[in-house]
């Protein structure tokens, strides 16, 4: 029986070990990891999707900027475009919940709550997580989150429009779903803060006998570090909102600057004294590690599939580890490099700087070790494998721009340019998304007992493998040219309306690359009901949750595993076969 | 879990009386050092904080009983104190001209 | 529950502390906020708390939660020790001495928000100087103009400067102000200042703190007679989750005394 731990109800509910739960509880108040994992999946893929849209109709106005966006311009509302063109507010509100749907409805819900619920506690040999219906409440509150912030489409002036970043006085000020936005964020905060809880304390207490720490797989110490991230940063922002929605709501001046004249009206109902750069503190000292949270749960993937693919053990497991967890602790001491520009002074941006810079060595550590794994393996190119293969050159070539924007120097050039919207995309699209991608399809079958369709499987990954970079690498060049970010029409510069042939690449990539998901959409509804059957273990993987059946019943495992050995024996000179699961002794 | 004999627990209530007092008189002192107006804002900045974090290791190390658990808790909260301060101090250095480091 | 070799703890009291940590940043994150904004005050503009805040009252309510502190872990205590009925009268002294604690919070906030400023754009005359700023009582208002009696003027001892206590008894007749002369008229509610604002925010949130530890604590005073029959070691470990919290909330308001009131 697992420990119902104290919560703010603190009820101490009926035993249903007994008792079928009926349709509510057992599908959608569930407290059991798998189906929630499976809610937050399905959900986050949904507002991924929605984010995708987002992008799409901007991307329209950025390679044919003020003409009419075919098939639905005219359902447009008047706070977003006029008679079916953009205007630049309904640009802005698109450019901020795309931002802020992808990374806080999407990548880190798939990401952590999607595939580190239903995961890791079968990697650890645990029924459950450590307290299930904290589980279960952090999906709900995260639902409600997302619901939340979608509503301020539906706000007077539109939807919140100042940036995902939502900086002040620009966010205070304006007449937008700003106010939705912010109690979203604080919605989906607090869904994270419950979540975090849950995968520390299960991951520490509730592995199976013999899995020491350095026995767990590498995807289970990236979800450990991730949830510190989201535990320890997260309540800063969580803070900050609250105070810009007093600012907002209430008429305080913490980020309302003295003498500050909007549009011509001096904003004399304020205090006055705030401070604008509080709010950028506040939101960096989140949202640094919280790109961190964005990646690590892909690495993780990545790592499994490829020791799985390569039929060998991962090379640098501890480095792997010790990475991972230095990289962790150093993200919370870097965010002022996102503020550069803010005038704070040589010796803080120095500081800043050499943190940014030595933050680099532990991702470099990662994605060498993940490289040199594949030396002299006998890799099979399995769907999964495509996907985490091509996340290692896309991770480096994210992690390598990264650096100009590191660098104070360089970074005058290329702040708030294309540049950094190549940088961070390349990190996050072909970087997460693909290991996310790597991690549905190798997944799939613990989940449903059957097999994703290999073939469509290619047909989705090559066309997008090629245009996602069609997307983004042009943006580099745009960057260096000088067009600026959250700009609706570049064409009204010289240098934008010279760069402008690569928008263009840009916007058709985009539109081809949406073609290409239609095979994987496919792919995953029919596969759900008519993929092909498949055994426990349809991969010879050798964690834990491949020992289990698929998909596994309540309560996991039908006898409590022992661990006996590391998380990659494959290949073991001697053995009869080429794997060894975690939870058989190795013969002598 | 703490030590759970019965007489363990009554030793814990001496305990918790005596750390009452402490607090009590540590308020009393608090309140009547900033009566005191010649400190300078740095001087009384630095008392009340002292004197703060005395009185909330009491709390943190007899009331929560911090002082007889495990290494991994204390790590996880000295982590956190770290990034406490670092929250704290940083910004505020940002906005100084220079840093004497 | 078995408390885990690794950390010394059942999973229910790992989870508070990892709580508690996260709490500890929210926190700091309006600790952080202070001082910014202390330091970025134009130089006098940032007062003193004692010269706005009441200081007897808050000495009061630190002294009333330090108390509720001991009686809480007093009630862990008493159900270690097998004595249910000590430890849930514990547990409802703890709740009583948090409701104090809620009702003094209550009068100093009602305090600042029955009390005004009026910002001018011409000064004024008033106690023989003239000022920008008028603070006191508002009495009628309407479009044109608007009539408030004034504090009457500090005394040369600093610390009778306390809005509650000076707006009672003699003072002078109230003043009219056109609206026309007015920039701003505010309360002394968050939106009069930043130093305001953060007090607000930081004690507003503080006392949500303590409400949602009160609703916890009045439901193990009605429900822990059956869990005490039935399952009487998670009850003691719900005890001690909830005083942990507690201690916490008391942890909060030893730093946010100083910093507020007497700085």
């Amino acid at each position: 029986m697992s420990e119902h731990g104290h919560g703010p109800q603190g009820r101490h509910g009926h035993d249903h070990h007994g008792d079928e739960p009926g349709f509510w509880q057992k599908y959608v108040f569930s407290v059991d990891h798998k189906v929630i994992g499976i809610q937050y999946t399905i959900t986050s893929l949904l507002f991924l999707f929605f984010g995708f849209c987002l992008m799409m109709i901007m991307r329209w106005q950025l390679a044919y900027p003020n003409s009419v966006v075919p098939v639905i311009g005219k359902y447009l509302g008047g706070a977003m475009a006029s008679g079916g063109v953009l205007v630049g507010d309904g640009y802005n509100a698109l450019g901020a919940m795309h931002g802020t749907i992808m990374v806080f409805l999407g990548i880190v819900p798939l990401g952590v709550g999607g595939f580190g619920n239903f995961v890791l506690p079968l990697q650890i040999g645990a029924p459950d997580m450590a307290f299930p219906r904290l589980n279960m409440a952090s999906y709900w509150v995260y639902f409600l989150g997302g619901v939340v912030m979608l509503g301020s489409f539906f706000a007077p002036g539109g939807a919140a429009a100042s940036g995902w970043t939502s900086y002040t006085p620009l966010a205070v000020t304006a007449l937008s779903g700003q106010t939705w936005w912010l109690f979203g964020m604080v919605l989906l905060i607090t869904s994270s803060l419950l979540g975090s809880v849950n995968f520390i304390v299960t991951t520490v207490q509730l592995r199976a006998r013999g899995l020491s720490f350095f026995r767990l797989p590498f995807f289970v110490w990236a979800q450990f570090v991730t949830a510190f991230l989201l535990l320890l940063a997260f309540p800063p922002l969580e803070a900050a909102g609250v105070l810009q929605l007093m600012d907002r709501l209430a008429g305080t001046s913490f980020f309302m600057p003295s003498g500050l004249v909007v549009s011509g009206v001096p904003q004399t109902q304020y205090s006055g004294g705030g401070s604008p750069l509080l709010w950028q503190h506040l939101f960096w000292f989140l949202a640094h590690p919280e790109v961190y949270v964005l990646i690590l749960p892909a690495m993780g993937i990545v790592a499994e599939v490829i020791a799985n693919n390569t039929r060998k053990p991962l090379w640098g497991y501890k480095s792997l580890v010790y990475s991972v967890v230095f990289l962790g602790f150093m993200s919370f001491v870097v965010w002022a490099h996102h503020m550069f520009m803010t005038g704070m002074g040589t010796a803080l941006s120095t500081f800043f700087q050499a943190t940014t810079m030595i933050i680099s060595v532990p991702s470099v550590i990662i994605l060498t070790c993940l490289i040199i794994s594949l030396y002299r393996a006998s890799i099979r190119y399995t769907v999964p494998m495509l996907f985490a293969l091509a996340f290692l050159p896309m991770f480096a070539i994210g992690g390598l721009t990264g650096l100009p924007l590191g660098l104070t120097a360089s970074d005058i050039h290329l702040h708030d340019t294309y540049y950094v919207i190549g940088h961070f995309h390349y990190v996050v699209a072909p970087g997460t998304i693909f290991g996310l991608f790597a991690g549905i399809y190798y997944w799939f079958p613990k989940v449903t007992g059957r097999k994703m369709s290999d073939l469509l499987g290619k047909i989705h990954f090559w066309p997008s493998f090629i245009f996602i970079n069609g997307i983004f690498f042009p943006m580099f060049f745009s960057g260096m040219a000088g067009v600026l970010r959250r700009q609706f029409d570049q064409t009204e510069q010289i240098h934008g309306a010279a760069a402008h042939g690569l928008t263009v690449m840009s916007s058709w990539s985009a539109w081809l690359l949406a073609v290409a998901q239609i095979p994987f959409i496919f792919n995953f509804f029919w596969s759900i009901w008519k993929g092909r059957k498949v055994t426990d273990n349809p991969w010879e993987a050798t964690t834990l949750e491949w020992s289990a059946p698929s998909p596994p019943p309540h309560g996991n495992f039908a006898t409590v595993p022992v661990v006996y050995c590391g998380p990659y024996e494959y290949s073991v000179p001697g053995q009869k076969t080429d794997f060894c699961p975690q939870h058989v002794a190795l013969e002598a | 879990m703490s030590a759970g004999s019965v007489e363990d627990i009554r030793k814990h209530v001496r305990v918790y009386v005596m750390v009452f007092v402490a607090l009590a008189v540590l308020t009393a002192i608090t309140v009547a050092v900033a009566e005191f107006h010649f400190l300078t804002v740095p001087q009384a900045v630095a008392i009340a904080l002292f004197v703060a974090v005395i009185k909330g290791s009491l709390v943190a190390c007899y009331f929560m009983h911090l002082i007889s658990e495990r290494g991994m808790v204390l790590w996880v909260l000295l982590l956190c104190a770290f990034f406490f301060i670092t929250l704290l101090l940083i910004p505020v250095l940002t906005t100084q001209e220079s840093v004497g480091v | 529950m078995e408390p885990h070799p690794i950390t010394g703890m059942y999973n229910g009291k790992f989870g508070i502390w990892l709580f508690l940590a996260s709490e500890v940043m929210l926190f700091g994150a309006l600790f952080s906020t202070y001082v910014l904004l202390r330091v970025g005050a134009e130089p006098g503009t940032w007062p003193r708390g004692d010269s706005i805040l009441n200081v007897p009252l808050a000495t009061f309510n630190t002294i009333v939660l330090i108390t509720s502190s001991v009686t809480m872990v007093m009630s862990w205590a008493s159900v270690k020790m097998h004595d249910f009925a000590k430890g849930r009268l514990y547990l409802t002294l703890t709740f009583l001495l948090a409701a104090t604690f809620l009702v003094v919070k209550y009068f100093e906030y009602k305090a600042k928000l029955t009390h005004h400023q009026v910002e001018l754009v011409q000064p004024v005359t008033l106690h023989g100087h003239d000022v920008l700023k008028i603070t006191g009582h508002l009495g009628e208002q309407t479009d044109e103009f608007v009539m408030i009696a004034p504090d009457p003027p500090p005394e040369p001892d600093e610390h009778s400067s306390e809005p509650t206590r000076s707006s009672h008894g003699g003072h002078p007749e109230e003043m009219r102000i056109e609206r026309s002369n007015i920039t701003r008229v505010t309360d002394f509610g968050p939106r009069h200042s930043t130093f305001l604002a953060i007090y607000f925010t930081l004690t507003g949130l503080h006392g949500l703190h303590i409400v949602g530890g009160m609703v916890v604590i009045l439901y193990f005073m009605i429900t822990g007679a059956s869990a005490w029959q039935t399952m009487p070691e998670k009850y003691t470990n719900r005890i001690e989750c909830t005083g942990l919290y507690w201690h916490f909330v008391d942890l909060v308001w030893i730093f946010l005394f100083p910093v507020l009131y007497l700085l």
